[in-house]
């Protein structure tokens, strides 16, 4: 994602969604959560809970899930942080997780939803053919009061196909 | 895939799914003050003083309110106006807030928030029911001479002497505990000040005109003067109406004292503290049968905790009233509903609203009386079900619907295999340290309000001179896809590609007041409303353009087209032109009125409900006989929604509220001390993941519905009422204990 040079990101910087964000002290300690969603304004991150039960605020760090509202600004820096917000490629088409996710129906509220494509954004990089039982595991950290999980796990299923037939 | 691979329709499924969907707490405003609540450290005191003078010289802080500074009422509630919005005089349950700080930012506020004072002289709480009821118990209920906030009753023949004739007398007591929506965005609210003289509120609530109501009242303002816009919500469960249109009007009273922008964000901790939750019960049920498993008659006492405030607690009751035999006809009934204001959280509207309840001690009733009487299960079902042209025990004949109990017991008796699975249940005996169990319950749900209040909604049809079309209505989405739902009722009826069809932001400035967004009745309701405004504007359209194109009567709109079959025709973006050329707007206004019901307080008898919705679903379970955990290892469901308009939503409703029940059946208990809370956040009260449910199989039986325009009920409550006593049933047959209690507990050392 970054369009650094490895290696090049300072002490004091950090790259989300592909663009490096220098990070002056008074903003390193706060919540990564924090920080996404009041100084860059990226309120696609969500806080649910703020003690990291929920998974709302999931975000992914380095290609792992990461719960930014328990994570410090400072855990990160030199590191690349993607949100909901850098999923989606710049023609506008929607990623296969977030394109799966519409086609599924498992999205009610839509509350977790952020939190929800991330999580298997992190799962699909690492198990490109998950079957249901570790889609659901994988997902454990991330509730949803609305859907009941079977659409979502549909999602992530007809994701984890339709990138596989895709070579994404 | 496991179920249905029909993509789903949603409007807003592409702004969540990106993160530009617009929560209230996303919201941000030039000049935005942040306001936050402060607690009262008691659960029950009285003469509360508040000092706010050193929270007031606090940095960054605007201002610190309390319920001196409010210039219209403080209290305000949706039955009874009970429920302080700011705490004066005396503090009766945990979650009163006793001032509201507002500051440059939140953290400000929260600093200064600390700086409160608070004097009272604290009492003993009043937490048990049974004992508040008691004569000579400390009154807590507010503006009484008792603790009774409630009593319902069903009089129904001769109970009494019927029971003392039957063969078998089940004689049972259950429970139920107090339950968190845990709706997964916390309550928030923006309030603005317009430069119109209007207040504007943005905010995650279940219902826009509800909220209007608290802030007119806590302003003392006309409900016009009040302009409450629709905002994305991140869940309700009936859990958003009270205590979010009470953080709606503390951030409107903050706004308008300061002249700015005011967000009031809840953290879940206070949102645990304050909100209200599902009534916990007590139920007493003596049900009495003749030797063939016909139910002859029911004696019946149950009591609910109200907790500390009246919310809804009447309607909750009056629905336990009305289907306290669950889906059953018994000829001679006895029923008692007593609701104990308590100095617990108060509790109100949640999912199921009184019938989780009933329906667990019921249905766990069925299995207790087919056992002892050496039927099945599905027999004494079958013959005790409400029928076809037959009566309720509320003296109402269902002879407006098809009554399809029958086919949807049938139908998960089919899909689940449940006879040769009930054959195999483990009854006590374990294999390799598990015991497997299935079970099954079924329902009967009226639609809508039912006879606790009036039912009516309006919707706005608006055909631009392009033929693009604008679509409001007054029921609220909270997440369900009751936007979808109107979307593709008005796209159908005027058979046009739902992309023609924009569904506006609403407010309730735009719309009159179409009743809350609650009782399922969203896409019976709503729904109803958008279908009567399209058959008005078709109406009109073909009665202009019948010089053009024939008689109105035979003029169909199909196909984006115009005309009659065979005849002249026009594309609908030419006939809304033409529309337009003369001068006669293709815009209508229309409005559904739920037929009549009735209601008879002294007797409990009735019309109850214009319909019914008709369910049955089952669980398998599997027992850890050394540690007593259960597993549950598959859920099934059948329920008749009368019509599917968009069937994946449908049956997403229905997973999420088996989701929901498995939670009670299972896990979810808040179990307050002394009145107060323990476990005020996610890690603490635990609610399903997805690790805990195993795969679910929704059948969806669909039997058009005469009393509804679009031919749909509704799917949102059915879903949630009925799961816990069949998991229940499980247990027992895999074990053979009788669990009475929720949530459902198993003590290791009696599985040995």
């Amino acid at each position: 994602m970054s369009e650094l040079e490895p290696g090049a990101a300072s002490a004091a910087a950090l790259t989300v969604n592909g663009i490096r964000r220098e990070v002056p002290p008074e903003e390193a300690d706060l919540s990564l959560l924090e920080y996404l969603r009041d100084v860059l304004g990226l309120t696609g991150t969500k806080n649910g809970c703020a003690v990291g039960a929920c998974g709302s605020c999931t975000v992914v760090v380095n290609g792992q899930a990461r719960r930014s509202c328990r994570t410090k600004v400072s855990e990160v820096l030199g590191k690349d942080v993607l949100t909901i917000e850098g999923l989606e490629r710049p023609d506008g088409e929607l990623h296969p997780i977030q394109q799966a996710f519409v086609d599924a129906g498992a999205i009610q509220c839509g509350f977790c939803t952020p939190g929800m494509v991330m999580s298997a954004y992190a799962l699909l990089a690492r198990d490109p053919s998950p079957d249901r039982q570790a889609i659901r595991t994988a997902l454990s950290g991330n509730l949803c009061r609305c859907t009941g999980y079977q659409q979502i796990v549909d999602a992530v299923e007809l994701a984890a196909r339709r990138m596989r037939e895709d070579g994404a | 895939m496991a179920n249905e691979t029909i993509p789903a329709f949603r409007n807003d499924a592409r702004a969540k799914v990106t993160g530009r969907a617009q929560y209230a707490d996303d919201i941000r405003l030039l000049g935005m003050a942040h306001a936050v609540p402060v607690y009262t450290r008691f659960v029950r005191a009285e003469n509360l003083r508040v000092d706010v003078s050193a929270a007031r010289a606090a940095p960054g802080v605007l201002g610190v309110f309390t319920a001196a500074d409010v210039p219209g009422q403080v209290r305000f509630g949706q039955i009874v106006r009970d429920y302080p919005m700011l705490a004066e005089g005396t503090i009766r349950f945990e979650g009163e807030v006793i001032a509201l700080v507002v500051a440059e930012t939140r953290r400000q506020a929260l600093a200064a928030a600390s700086l409160v004072v608070e004097h009272a002289e604290e009492l003993p709480p009043v937490t048990d029911p049974e004992a508040a009821l008691a004569p000579g118990a400390p009154v807590v209920r507010w503006g009484g001479d008792d603790n009774l906030a409630n009593h319902g009753r069903v009089r129904r023949g001769d109970a009494a002497a019927a029971l003392a004739s039957c063969d078998l007398v089940v004689d049972e007591t259950f429970s139920t505990q107090a339950v968190e929506h845990a709706y997964m965005e916390p309550e928030s609210a923006v309030a603005i000040p317009r430069p119109d003289g209007m207040l504007e509120i943005r905010g995650s609530m279940q219902h826009p005109f509800s909220t209007r109501r608290f802030v007119a009242a806590l302003l003392g303002l006309p409900l016009a003067d009040v302009e409450v816009v629709s905002t994305t919500t991140g869940g309700g469960f009936g859990g958003k109406d009270d205590t979010a249109a009470i953080v709606c009007a503390r951030a409107a009273l903050a706004a308008r004292k300061l002249g700015r922008p005011v967000k009031l964000t809840y953290d879940r901790e206070w949102s645990f503290r304050e909100s209200y939750k599902r009534h916990p019960y007590r139920l007493r049920y003596r049900v009495g049968f003749s030797k063939d498993g016909t139910a002859r008659a029911a004696e019946i006492d149950m009591l609910c905790d109200s907790g500390a405030y009246t919310s809804v607690t009447p309607w909750v009751n009056w629905r336990s009233t009305a289907q306290c035999c669950g889906p059953y006809y018994v000829d001679a009934v006895r029923m008692d509903i007593r609701a104990a204001a308590t100095n617990n959280v108060f509790t109100g509207a949640m999912r199921g609203f009184g019938s989780p309840q009933v329906n667990w001690a019921i249905e766990q009733i069925m299995d207790i009386a087919a056992e002892r009487l050496g039927i099945s299960p599905l027999e004494i079902r079958r013959k005790n079900m409400v029928k076809q042209d037959g009566p309720t025990i509320t003296g109402q004949r269902l002879d407006n619907h098809v009554v399809s109990l029958g086919q949807v017991m049938d139908t998960v008796v089919r899909d689940s295999g449940y006879e040769a699975k009930l054959a195999r249940c483990s009854r006590g005996k374990a294999e390799k340290g598990e015991l497997y169990g299935i079970g099954l319950a079924i329902s009967y749900r009226g639609a809508s309000l039912g006879a606790e209040g009036l039912d009516y909604c309006s919707a706005v049809v608006n055909v631009q001179a392009d033929g693009s079309v604008l679509l409001d209505a007054a029921i609220h989405e909270n997440g369900q896809g009751a936007e979808s739902v109107q979307m593709l009722i008005l796209a159908r009826e005027l058979g046009l590609p739902v992309e023609r069809i924009r569904r506006q932001w609403s407010s309730t400035s735009r719309i009159p007041d179409g009743g809350t967004t609650v009782a399922t009745r969203g896409t019976l309701m709503g729904g109803g409303a958008v279908a009567q405004a399209a058959r008005e504007l078709k109406k009109l359209m073909a009665e202009t353009l019948a010089d053009e194109l024939g008689d109105p009567a035979s003029i169909r709109f199909e196909g984006g087209r115009v005309g009659v079959p065979g005849g002249p025709s026009l594309t609908w973006e030419e006939a809304a032109a033409r529309m337009y050329d003369r001068r006669v707007y293709p815009y209508a206004f229309g409005t559904f009125r739920a037929p009549p019901v009735s209601w008879d307080e002294r007797t409990g008898q009735g019309d109850a409900y214009f319909t019914f919705v008709y369910s049955c679903q089952a669980a398998e379970v599997s027992v850890d006989a050394a540690t007593g955990r259960i597993r549950l290892l598959a859920l099934w469901a059948a329920h008749d929604v009368g019509r599917a308009i968009n069937r994946p939503l449908t049956l997403g409703q229905a997973y999420g509220g088996m989701v929901q029940a498995a939670g009670m059946a299972l896990m979810e208990d808040l179990a307050p001390v002394g009145g107060r809370i323990g476990n005020r956040n996610l890690d603490r009260y635990k609610i399903p993941r997805a690790r805990d449910i195993p795969e679910i199989r929704c059948t969806l039986v669909e039997n058009p519905d005469p009393n509804s325009p679009t031919g749909a009920k509704g799917i949102g409550e059915p879903a949630v009422e009925l799961l816990a006593p069949a998991i229940a049933n499980a247990v027992y047959n895999a074990t053979g204990i009788r669990c009475r209690d929720l949530p459902i507990r198993l003590d290791p050392e009696v599985l040995k």
